[in-house]
């Protein structure tokens, strides 16, 4: 199976933020975090790890939560994972 | 319930892959899909949900010892499916004994309807130590319950509403493995005393509910329950689906509190309580019986069709078949039901939605008090789509499955066990009976006679306020106004010194109805406002309407009023009262202001008020 790209990641992770942060105009990148984000509050941030690791099939570490700044991270964060697997 | 969330997704191209969102939300079961259905869409359901009209608000307070707000999100999901508009009120993190003991003003201030105090295992504080003995360990159950006595009795002295308060699930750890659940000392039999002594509480308490998070947190499997990644992060204690259960049980108590539980079930035969089919096969093939594997899981579930009988539940056959031969099926020396359990047969080539309208009008039910057990999808599909309201569990075809199912959709919850859950099926089937006698009389009057009818009307008593807010919740049919009252609001009711609240019991030589009728009224300058006036179908046109005339028109008199005034408010389902104030004798009060459009508001003069019932006979008041 061909290596996933952050490309990949970030347009799927597109949907997933606009669901959950309801907001059908949300344009992510990789800079958007919690405080540039409208909606990105602490119990929107519970359910979007949820359905980010039930989108990709991949679990989080307790560690590796805290670790993530933004958008960005998140991203590499699930491709090393992916790629790994 | 099914819902079909709709989204214009110009996103599948837009980025490139099936949308996400659209293949998720095409078609989901609220009742019965998993957690992760849901959160996808989530927001979209709840727009959609949202923009449907004729929703019941409901404020509903949520104090929880650990983050609730995952359970709160599905819990409103549901309530909107199940036509309530909830406003939710959240405790912060962890405060539920704070904010209903010493910090009560916001919550006061919000005014709930329900409260739910949701805590775990985490939340126990007076944990006996391993060497604790037996005669120590009441002690520590007492102090643990002591704090949430002091709890509930709060709650109850400020906000006098509905209280549901789970109880406790097994530790996640059983340090002493096997002897935890034995010795003193041991944390699980430490939780199991504390639940036993909840439920101890609730018959003391009249306003408290507990919510069986053992049992529910036992079917899930506790590996399956805790989430602790999501604990430590989070302060989330439960597994998204785990959370997703509690709200599906939680919804189910507000339904039932509500008198939206369900009353109904609605039988296909074939290879739902027999396996083979009847006019193939013939009686003698049919599987039922402790013959075959196969015939004793047929004899289960029709085992547990009359459990369900025997608590109150209707039963009724919906079958494509020869009538005769159908029947035949219920005298097969091993079936476990017979045909006395069914309150309507209905075995013909009709479709099935048909009737099951039928069935409906039959039995005095609404369609959307009803479940539909079918082994055929076609079957499922139709009545699913014919019928709105009615429940259509996905049985599939696997007879060992069909109770297990069923049983998950919780239709069928109730508050608690009044008498008359007992009794209902056999009311239903004596006034069949009564059917019969009506044929032999020469007029209407004379089999009322004949049917020896005995009523106690009088003030509303603490010992019926239970079966009063129950009546009140759940008739939809004869009620003139539609107007719920909580167990809560109607004890307030009654202190009020201008409200006349009168119940009415009626027994017959057939048997007895038990509480049947409600009507209240309040005191507004010279007359009396009525606001509820309501009665069970099942003692339709017995005059007993006109018996609760006499007496609610005597107490007002004896308080000094000098006429009595009603509104009808027309709903889909009381059309049968539109003409009630009317056939009493009351006329039109023009100058009635303030009512909504299609109702009507009447009037009638107190003036010589002569009494009009002569056909049952009233027992003496005996707190007047």
């Amino acid at each position: 199976m061909p290596d996933v790209s952050p490309d990949d990641v970030l347009e799927q992770l597109q949907p997933i933020f606009e669901e959950v942060l309801d907001q059908p105009e949300l344009r992510v990148t990789r800079d958007s975090n919690a405080s540039n984000t409208e909606n990105w509050d602490s119990l929107a941030h519970i359910d979007l790890m949820e359905m980010v690791q039930q989108r990709f099939k991949v679990k989080f570490a307790l560690g590796e939560l805290q670790d993530l700044k933004d958008v960005g991270d998140l991203v590499d964060m699930i491709v090393k994972k992916m790629n790994k697997a | 319930m099914r819902l079909r969330a709709k989204r214009a997704c110009g996103s599948a191209k837009l980025y490139g892959y099936d949308c996400f969102t659209c293949r998720m939300v095409a078609m989901i079961d609220l009742d019965f899909c998993s957690a992760e259905e849901i959160l996808p869409v989530r927001r979209t359901l709840q727009r959609e949900l949202l923009a449907h009209s004729g929703l019941q608000d409901i404020r509903l307070a949520v104090l929880g010892g650990s983050t609730t707000q995952q359970m709160v999100n599905v819990l409103e999901l549901l309530l909107l499916s199940n036509g309530f508009r909830p406003t939710i009120y959240q405790s912060e993190y962890g405060r539920f004994y704070e904010d209903a003991v010493h910090d009560s003003h916001a919550l006061v201030e919000f005014k709930p309807d329900v409260v739910y105090v949701h805590t775990s295992c985490l939340n126990v504080r007076s944990k006996p130590p391993l060497n604790c003995t037996e005669d120590e360990l009441p002690g520590y159950v007492e102090a643990e319950l002591s704090r949430f006595r002091e709890m509930w009795d709060s709650l109850d002295r400020e906000l006098a509403c509905q209280v549901i308060q789970n109880n406790f699930e097994m530790p996640a750890a059983a340090i002493l493995g096997n002897l935890d659940a034995v010795v003193a000392g041991g944390e699980s039999r430490f939780l199991m005393e504390l639940n036993l002594a909840f439920a101890r509480e609730v018959g003391r308490r009249p306003k408290l509910m507990i919510q069986d998070v053992h049992g529910l947190s036992a079917r899930m499997g506790l590996d399956h329950w805790f989430d602790w990644e999501r604990y430590f992060s989070y302060k989330v204690l439960l597994t998204p689906q785990a959370n997703l259960e509690l709200a599906r049980s939680l919804n189910s108590m507000v339904r039932a509190i509500y008198g939206k539980s369900r009353k109904a079930l609605v039988l296909d035969l074939d290879n739902t309580i027999w396996g083979g089919v009847i006019g193939d096969d013939g009686v003698d093939k049919i599987q039922i019986g402790r013959e075959t594997p196969e015939a004793e899981a047929y004899t289960a579930f029709q085992e547990y069709c009359l459990a369900l009988h025997g608590r109150g539940i209707l039963l009724a056959v919906c079958s494509k078949n020869n009538e005769e031969i159908a029947k035949s099926g219920f005298e097969h020396p091993d079936s476990v039901l017979k045909l006395e359990h069914i309150s309507c047969f209905k075995a013909n080539w009709e479709p099935k939605h048909e009737n099951i309208a039928a069935i409906a009008k039959e039995l005095n039910l609404g369609v959307d008090s009803f479940v539909f057990a079918d082994d055929n999808p076609a079957e499922r599909a139709i009545v699913n789509a014919q019928i709105a309201g009615i429940a259509v569990p996905e049985i599939g075809k696997e007879v060992t499955r069909y109770a297990g199912i069923i049983q998950a959709g919780r239709y069928f919850e109730p508050v608690r066990l009044s008498k008359e859950d007992f009794e209902r099926t056999a009311q239903y089937r004596d006034n069949t009976q009564r059917m019969a006698q009506l044929s032999k009389f020469a007029n209407y009057g004379e089999y009322l006679d004949s049917l020896e009818m005995v009523a106690e009307i009088d003030d509303f008593k603490p010992v019926y306020m239970d079966r009063i807010a129950q009546l009140t919740n759940k008739t939809n049919q004869f009620n003139l106004t539609t107007r719920r009252y909580t167990l809560a609001e109607l004890e307030s009711a009654v202190k009020d010194k201008g409200c006349i609240g009168i119940y009415g019991k009626l027994s017959d030589r057939f048997g007895d109805n038990g509480l049947i009728s409600v009507v209240l009224g309040y005191r507004e300058q010279e007359d009396l406002r009525i606001d509820l006036w309501l009665m069970s179908c099942r003692v339709l046109k017995r005059d007993m309407e006109v018996a609760m005339l006499d007496a609610l028109a005597q107490r007002a008199l004896r308080a000094g009023l000098r006429s009595l005034k009603g509104v009808y408010l027309p709903t889909a389902k009381n059309g049968l009262v539109a003409e009630h104030y009317k056939k009493l004798g009351f006329e039109p009060d023009v100058v009635a202001q303030g009512c909504p459009e299609g109702s009507t508001a009447w009037q009638l003069s107190l003036n010589g008020y002569a009494q009009q019932n002569s056909h049952i006979k009233i027992l003496e008041s005996t707190n007047a």
